[in-house]
């Protein structure tokens, strides 16, 4: 970590904050502070707007390069350009390729070549005036020029690529943070959640707490590692590795009311221009987890980028949990007594 | 996933390959895979989206042995501590010795499995670094902390015949501890997403409360005096009844993800231990009746060691099956998706 640059709210000031708490729940502006940073930056987050997406994967190998991930081993998935699978250890962004035969609101499928021919006429040039000029009558049949065929020769609709750059959503209430009993995982200032890797002793409890499966235990490592929004990066005042070499901004960093405020505009144009499906995923404070840190805009519903539609924090039932075990244990001890009672002869 | 295998009903996984249709494969609507063997469902078959039927949760990385082997030998000990505390308040000391025996043994052996599944063994000692109510790993790491060296003190006292006072003293902490221990292993696996575990939270402590005191019930009637073990038959069958009970609920109330309980190996192993500890109460509850009528002793101990013989594998099975199932529900995307899907559908009217 950089603590050169970190703001003096950071760890390194004053009396150590108490950072792996949990928080209230319900919805919550101001998470660092909640924390119990003082005087903390503004939260700090993703907004990935996959209709932008063009799945070159540069976010995949600039959080590797930067953060020094291991590769997390050769497997081609057969299933499409995705053969990272998913997020892990060793996949802290994820490009996920959806095919489907259904067109992109506002794109044109089947385009007809139906204009002017620059090669042509280029060839043309110096020759015959006017001979390269080409006839509007050869467009191709069900396409008269202009007019755009709904359906490809085979019968089949157009098909359109869903591409989403998937991370670490940093929580509002961190179900990964709860339930960490080292204090490994703990809330930055930026109010993000980052992992200690000099702290974790590889429990592995965060991985199934996660409604997101996002964190990752690392193999011959022991580990449990995952995106950290790159706090090193933050301190000093950069953005992400991943948002810096997104060619298309698919990929944006800053402040989330900022961001919030973004997206917002961004789906309101896109339904203007016809794009229905588009939707904001994780940006609200009142979903089952307080909000997302990192959202997204989707084309389609979450489940078929692999996101789960409603997911919770496991840990707002915890009291619930932890009084039925109360009971149960008042219960085993009831039990036990009841074996020693005297049996009236 | 690009490998294909040659099966019975021929070949399975294999790519289409140049025949390949667009979408065939990803984000479109398709049917659930299910086991033709299992019971009948619950839950009609539910209509659902995924990636490529990729998992949308990461199961728990833990070894069953050590973990599912954890859950086991916790309720062991930690209701293996009331019968010690019994045992030697009502002047029992066969089944004092062999309840502080078992808990101390439980316990140790559970400590070794804990820290064995750790990604970072050496590094046990940061579960302490810090107390979060938010973990129950964190409280389950400090009350072992507290229960395990009681339990060793309270066996050490019984066996050496030294320091009584303060083996009284550790047993009668131990068995207030004891009850926590024992169900406190609910909340670990309730306090995560997987969704057979989740779902469960109501009613899984009342489960392994019962599991672990059939378990201790048969230790004892295994191993302790049979004219000492009468608290421990009773216990058999009230442990028996509340565990067998408690799940039965907790899968009627569960809906869809009660549904990796009802197959494969997790069924298996349920059933199993179902009728294991059914049988092993049922023989309990008998031996108490032939003991009250005093013809049992020329019988000797072989139906109490079959019973705690039952009891014992009947509890141990019980652990593994719904570790198994927890795992089983994370990997499929359906218990994931359909359930949170049917929550937002009934959000919005």
């Amino acid at each position: 970590m950089n603590d050169g640059e970190r703001t003096a709210a950071g760890p390194a000031g004053g009396a150590p904050p108490d950072t792996h708490r949990s928080l209230p729940h319900g919805p919550r502006a101001d998470v660092a502070r909640a924390a119990g940073h003082r005087d903390p930056p503004p939260r700090m987050g993703f907004f990935t707007d996959t209709s932008v997406c063009i799945g070159c994967k540069a976010c995949e190998v600039a959080c590797k390069e930067w953060n020094g991930v291991p590769e997390h081993g050769l497997e081609l998935t057969g299933m499409s350009y995705d053969n990272t699978q998913g997020l892990g250890a060793n996949s802290w962004r994820h490009v996920a390729f959806v095919e489907q035969r259904k067109p992109l609101g506002g794109q044109e499928p089947g385009v007809a070549h139906a204009g002017p021919d620059v090669f042509e006429a280029a060839r043309a040039l110096g020759t015959s005036p006017g001979a390269g000029t080409p006839a509007p009558e050869t467009a191709p049949a069900g396409a008269p020029a202009g007019e755009i065929p709904p359906v490809a020769p085979g019968g089949r609709t157009e098909l359109r690529w869903l591409m989403s750059s998937d991370v670490c959503k940093h929580c509002t209430q961190a179900a990964c943070l709860d339930v960490c009993p080292t204090g490994a995982l703990f809330r930055t200032e930026f109010g993000t959640v980052v992992l200690q890797e000099d702290v974790c002793n590889g429990c592995g409890y965060c991985v199934p707490a996660c409604p997101y499966g996002v964190v990752g235990r690392r193999e011959g490592d022991g580990r449990a590692w995952k995106c950290t929004l790159c706090y090193d990066r933050l301190g000093a005042g950069l953005e992400p590795a991943c948002a810096k070499a997104c060619p298309t901004d698919s990929i944006q960093f800053g402040p989330l009311e900022e961001l919030r405020e973004r997206a917002a505009a961004r789906v309101a144009q896109l339904h203007a221009a016809g794009v229905r499906d588009a939707r904001l995923y994780g940006e609200s404070p009142e979903d089952g987890v307080g909000g997302d840190g990192a959202f997204f805009l989707l084309l389609d519903e979450p489940e078929v980028y692999g996101l789960p539609p409603d997911p919770v924090v496991t840990t707002r039932d915890l009291p619930a949990m932890w009084k039925q075990a109360a009971l149960a244990a008042v219960s085993l001890a009831a039990l036990g007594v009841a074996g020693f009672v005297r049996r009236p002869r | 996933m690009s490998e294909s295998d040659v099966t019975r009903g021929g070949l399975e996984g294999a790519r289409p390959g140049r025949e390949a249709v667009t979408g065939a494969h990803a984000g479109r609507r398709r049917r659930r895979r299910r086991d033709r063997r299992g019971e009948q469902p619950v839950v009609p078959e539910a209509h659902f989206s995924s990636y490529y039927g990729r998992p949308v949760l990461k199961a728990p990385p833990w070894r069953a042995l050590d973990i599912a082997g954890y859950l086991f030998l916790g309720g062991l000990a930690g209701a293996s501590s009331l019968l010690a505390a019994g045992g030697q308040v009502t002047g029992r000391p066969g089944l004092a010795r062999v309840a502080k025996l078992g808990a101390a043994g439980a316990i140790t052996v559970s400590l070794g499995a804990l820290v064995h599944d750790l990604g970072r063994p050496a590094r046990f000692v940061n579960m302490l670094r810090v107390v979060k109510p938010t973990s129950p790993m964190n409280i389950g790491s400090w009350l072992l902390a507290g229960y395990a060296p009681l339990t060793v003190a309270a066996a050490a006292a019984d066996v050496t015949g030294r320091l009584r006072v303060m083996g009284a003293g550790a047993t009668a902490v131990a068995a207030v501890l004891g009850p926590a221990v024992a169900t406190y292993t609910a909340v670990l696996l309730s306090d995560t997403a997987v969704p057979s575990w989740h779902e469960g939270y109501r009613e899984l402590p009342f489960v392994f409360a019962g599991s672990g005191a059939a378990a201790a019930a048969g230790l004892a009637l295994a191993c302790a005096p049979p004219a000492q073990t009468e608290p421990a038959r009773r216990m058999a069958v009230l442990g028996a009844v509340t565990e067998l009970g408690a799940f039965r609920l907790m899968k009627r109330r569960m809906g869809l993800v009660a549904e990796p309980f009802e197959q494969g190996r997790p069924h298996r192993l349920l059933r199993g231990a179902e009728l294991l500890t059914t049988a092993g109460a049922a023989l309990a509850a008998c031996a108490d009746a032939v003991g009250r009528a005093g013809v049992g002793r020329r019988l000797g101990r072989v139906p109490a060691a079959v019973a705690g013989a039952a009891l014992l594998t009947g509890s141990a099975a019980l652990r593994f099956g719904v570790f198994h199932a927890g795992v089983a529900s994370a990997q499929d995307p359906a218990y994931t998706v359909v359930p949170q899907r049917e929550r937002l559908r009934a959000r919005s009217g």
